[in-house]
Parts: C-alpha cells; sequence; structure tokens
C-alpha cells in the first residue's frame, strides 16, 4: 500500500519534471539550441501567480490565466531580444545565454522584498484536501498535476496534429530551409515556440506551488527535468513527459526503498544508463537529420 | 517579345566571401520554361536562391511583374507568386503526404480553393493520392520529387522555380517527370525557371536557355538554336566529333571564351 501511495506521489512529480522536459523539447526541436532557463521560468510563473493572489488580490481562477497569458508573452519576449539575435552562433552561446537569463531572473525575484527570500505557499483553492481512492489517501494537488498534465499533453497533441499553425511548426522543425520556401514564417514561429514553453512552464510552476513551498531556488528542479527529456530522446514530446514520469517514479521509489540520498541522484542514474543502452532516448533517432 | 514576368539585373550574391554568381542577368516571359544550364557550382541554385529570398543578393535588382521584390521577405515572395522546388526534394520527411502539400498552401487563406488544388495536384500526381496518408519520408525518391513539385504547386504560383528535378532519378523517371513539368507548364500557363545539370533533357524542355559558368552566363539563345551549337554539344551534351588528325577535345576552345 505504501509502494503504491509512492508511485502515485512519483507519478505526480513526474509528470512536473515532463512538464518542464516539454518546454526543452518545444525549443531543441524549433531551434536546434537548449534553453537552460525553463526552470526558472517555472520559478517566474509559480512567484507571478503568488503575487497576483497574495498582493493584487486575484481570485485563483483569474490569476492562473493571466499568469499563463504574461509568461507567454515573456517567452516571446525572451526569443524577439535575446535569443534570435545569436542564432547561427554556436550552440554553446545559446546554452550561456539561457543560463544567464536564469541566474538574472533568480537575481531579480531575490531582490523583492519580503517575497523573494522567503518559502511561500500558493494559496490554491484545492490546498490540504485528499481524496480517497480505494483506501488510498492522495493530495487533490497531486491528482490535479496529474489531470492537468494529461489535459495538456491533448490540447498539445491535437494543435500538432491538426491546427495548421501547429503542422507548421512540425514543417518548420523537419526542413527550415524548405519552410522558408513554402511562406512559412519560421521566426514568428520559432518565437510563439519560446512562448508556448514558457506558458507550460508557467503551469508546471503553478502546479508544483502547491507540493512543494514556493521560493527563489525552485527553478533548480530544471536540472532534473533536463535528464528527463534527454531519456524521452530530446526531441519527442511524448517522450519528455514519459521520461519525466519515468524520472519521477524511480525517484519516489529509490526514497522509498533505498538509502537517505539516492533520492537525489536518481535521476541523473537513469540517464547515465540510459545514455550507455540508448544513447538516441526512448523516441529519438525515428529519423536522423540530413545535415 | 512581351513584358517579361521575371527580370534579374545584374544579379550578385556571395556566401561569406566567395562569390557564388557575379553579375547575372536574364528574362523569364510569361508562359515559357526557361532553362539555366551549367556544371557543379556553376551558381545555378544560389540563383533561385537569390530570386526567392533566402539568399540576399549584395548586388543588382530582381522584379517580379514590374514588381521591385530584391530583398523582400521569403513568405512575401511566395505570396507574390513565386514557388520553389528546392534542390534535393527537401520534403517535410515526418508529415503526411497531405500535409506536405498543405504546406505548401501556407499562404493561401480560401479554403475551398486551396481543397480545389488539392484535387487538381492529385490529378497530375495521382500516386501522391494513394499515398496521401503516408509520411513523406516512405516515398520514393521518384515520388518525393513529385511531392516537391506538388508542393509548389499548391502555392497557385505564377511562376515555379525547380532545382535539379532529374538529381538522382533514373534517366526514365526523370523523363517521366518532365512530362509532368512540361503539361503544368502547358495546360495551367505556369512559367517555369528550371535549373538542370542533365542539359540534354532541359534543352528539349526548355523554350529558351541560359548558360552558367562560373556565375556568369555566357551564352543566352533558344534551346532550338543552343541544342545545335557546336560548344554546347561538346561541353555538354557530350557530343563532340573529333574527326581523324581534327582538333583534338582538349585543345577545342569554347567559343564564348
Amino acid at each position: 500500500m505504501q509502494l503504491l501511495q509512492q508511485l502515485i506521489n512519483g507519478i505526480a512529480q513526474g509528470c512536473i519534471y515532463g512538464l518542464i522536459a516539454l518546454g526543452f523539447v518545444l525549443i531543441y526541436k524549433a531551434t536546434e539550441t537548449v534553453s537552460f532557463v525553463q526552470g526558472e521560468l517555472m520559478m517566474l510563473g509559480a512567484f507571478l501567480g503568488l503575487i497576483l493572489m497574495t498582493v493584487v488580490g486575484f481570485p485563483y481562477w483569474l490569476a492562473v490565466p493571466s499568469t499563463l497569458l504574461a509568461m507567454v508573452a515573456f517567452g516571446v519576449l525572451i526569443e524577439r531580444i535575446a535569443v534570435r539575435p545569436i542564432l547561427g552562433e554556436p550552440a554553446f552561446s545559446i546554452v550561456m545565454l539561457t543560463l544567464g537569463i536564469g541566474y538574472v531572473a533568480r537575481g531579480a525575484i531575490m531582490m523583492i522584498p519580503g517575497l523573494g527570500t522567503d518559502f511561500q505557499a500558493l494559496p490554491v483553492p484545492y490546498r490540504d484536501q485528499t481524496v480517497e481512492i480505494g483506501g488510498l489517501m492522495i493530495g487533490a494537488e497531486r491528482l490535479v498535476a496529474v489531470a492537468v498534465t494529461v489535459i495538456l499533453c491533448l490540447l498539445l497533441f491535437l494543435m500538432f496534429r491538426f491546427t495548421r499553425i501547429g503542422i507548421a511548426m512540425q514543417a518548420a522543425s523537419q526542413s527550415q530551409l524548405a519552410a522558408y520556401y513554402m511562406g512559412i514564417p519560421v521566426r514568428q514561429l520559432n518565437g510563439l515556440v519560446w512562448g508556448m514553453a514558457a506558458g507550460v512552464a508557467a503551469v508546471a510552476g503553478l502546479l508544483l506551488a502547491p507540493i512543494v513551498l514556493i521560493d527563489s531556488n525552485m527553478g533548480f528542479i530544471g536540472l532534473k527535468a533536463f535528464p528527463a527529456a534527454v531519456v524521452g530522446g530530446m526531441t519527442s514530446l511524448p517522450g519528455a513527459v514519459l521520461g519525466g514520469v519515468i524520472i519521477g517514479v524511480i525517484e519516489s521509489l529509490a526514497g522509498y526503498t533505498m538509502p537517505e540520498g539516492f533520492k537525489d541522484v536518481a535521476a541523473y542514474v537513469v540517464v547515465l544508463i540510459m545514455l550507455m543502452v540508448r544513447p538516441n532516448g526512448l523516441f529519438g533517432g525515428q529519423f536522423r537529420k540530413k545535415v | 517579345m512581351s513584358e517579361p514576368l521575371l527580370k534579374l539585373s545584374n544579379l550578385e550574391s556571395a556566401y561569406g566571401r566567395v562569390k557564388a554568381i557575379r553579375g547575372v542577368s536574364l528574362q523569364v516571359t510569361p508562359g515559357m520554361i526557361v532553362a539555366v544550364l551549367g556544371s557543379n557550382g556553376a551558381g545555378k541554385s544560389t540563383i533561385l536562391k537569390t530570386i526567392s529570398g533566402v539568399v540576399e543578393p549584395q548586388r543588382g535588382k530582381i522584379e517580379f511583374q514590374s514588381h521591385d521584390i530584391t530583398h523582400m521577405d521569403p513568405a512575401k515572395i511566395v505570396r507574390y507568386g513565386i514557388s520553389h522546388v528546392p534542390e534535393g526534394r527537401d520534403v517535410f520527411p515526418l508529415l503526411s503526404v497531405r500535409d506536405n502539400l498543405l504546406m505548401g498552401a501556407y499562404t493561401r487563406q480560401d479554403r475551398g480553393a486551396v481543397a480545389r488544388d488539392l484535387e487538381t495536384v492529385y490529378g497530375y500526381f495521382p500516386i501522391l493520392n494513394e499515398r496521401r496518408t503516408q509520411s513523406a519520408q516512405l516515398l520514393s525518391g521518384g515520388q518525393q520529387q513529385m511531392l516537391a513539385i506538388a508542393r509548389a504547386m499548391m502555392a497557385a504560383p505564377s511562376l515555379i522555380l525547380l532545382d535539379e528535378p532529374s538529381l538522382g532519378l533514373s534517366p526514365k523517371l526523370t523523363i517521366d517527370i518532365f512530362e509532368i513539368v512540361v503539361r503544368v507548364n502547358r495546360e495551367r500557363g505556369t512559367t517555369i525557371l528550371l535549373v538542370e545539370q542533365n542539359a540534354n533533357v532541359a534543352l528539349n524542355v526548355a523554350d529558351h536557355g541560359y548558360v552558367l559558368e562560373n556565375g556568369r552566363i555566357v551564352a543566352d539563345d533558344s534551346c532550338e538554336r543552343l541544342r545545335e551549337k557546336d560548344d554546347i554539344k561538346e561541353f555538354y551534351l557530350g557530343l563532340g566529333d573529333t574527326g581523324i588528325r581534327g582538333e583534338r577535345r582538349w585543345k577545342k576552345k569554347k567559343t564564348w571564351r
């Protein structure tokens, strides 16, 4: 019973990893660059939600959409003013750039008096509620995390599969040059992809906030989401979510069955094994890009 | 000769410091098939890339239907009616055949017209209709070339830039594809600017030809006359006649040099 409980906790935690990993993968597929700012975007999303609810006084149902909207806009802005000018430079520059943006974001949050240096709780309406399923007591915040992840993935799937803009994003990531020839506005779509990645990270932040407390260092969870993206193959959206869940579950079970400390390294052990056994990840390498 | 559909004047493009085309001027008359011949690295593809706005020209002017389209955004050039069939097909490998075609019509808003054009295109390439739900990477090379041409047709262009359609195809398939290209040209009145290494096929299909060497145009004539020129015969068609004790091949000068 206890094991099942741990499993469910792991899945919920994994969903958060998966959502952040989705951001990594979205950006990697669109621009072939790795953005290390995803964790901080999640932190910013959580803080923005917190500020809107506690300082501005928005109700929860208003705070969530406004946070998402603001974070999407922020993502588009980052792409436009910081990333686009250095596209085409070595990939390392963009890694450094995104790390830098992450540091700035963390520093900026810490400077907010009273809020930034403290651990805060996001006053969500479902806080401290539990649901009993077959004798298991499950925290509502974990159920919400799983449910929202599933819905979000479904929406993303429908978008990429059936809408014109979604198919165009796929096309642009498969062959950027051909996309230009078709008149697809590749640059604007890349901006939109950044917006989506930031939005998804903000969702992750809002989902994680009730489970742990909000603080300016919560963005370091991004370092566990990156292994999730790698396990999933770095180019596969379902792979990212599945990778996140795998890492979440293994981490949770490691914490339950193994000595203290194993929990924290479990994610990296998984990645190392994955890189040795299947370097392309679970879903990576269905097709290799021609150079 | 009527007003040209496309007019390049003194176009120069470079990749970094390497000049690829050095002052190319050419004209494309509406309704014609115009071929640009040349060997590897002559700058043929660069001309097309410069026209469609993917490569920025350093100098010169591109006019399309009397509009100046130099330095214009590629998406806007597509809306003006120029559609590019890239070298080496470059279809979207993981998208279905149908989605590939719909991406060709990305700049168009009128859904009804796009649906009608989809049917027309399937009419020209029935195999694409049969395989419309499969992903494009599963098509054979020839089918991918057909898809690339069909995709360009979906933009309802008045000018198609066709980059080396015979690349990697069997002679039989090359002829099949060129037959369809000619049909599209005759039946839909789509003007075609064709770039080819396979001079034999290109000269038989096209109305007018330009010969490009080292980024410069060295000959410009109707294809019938180009076919009869000795140096074209020798250097591009491989029909050089060396009589007994005649001039030896390597000594013979090209007349344009």
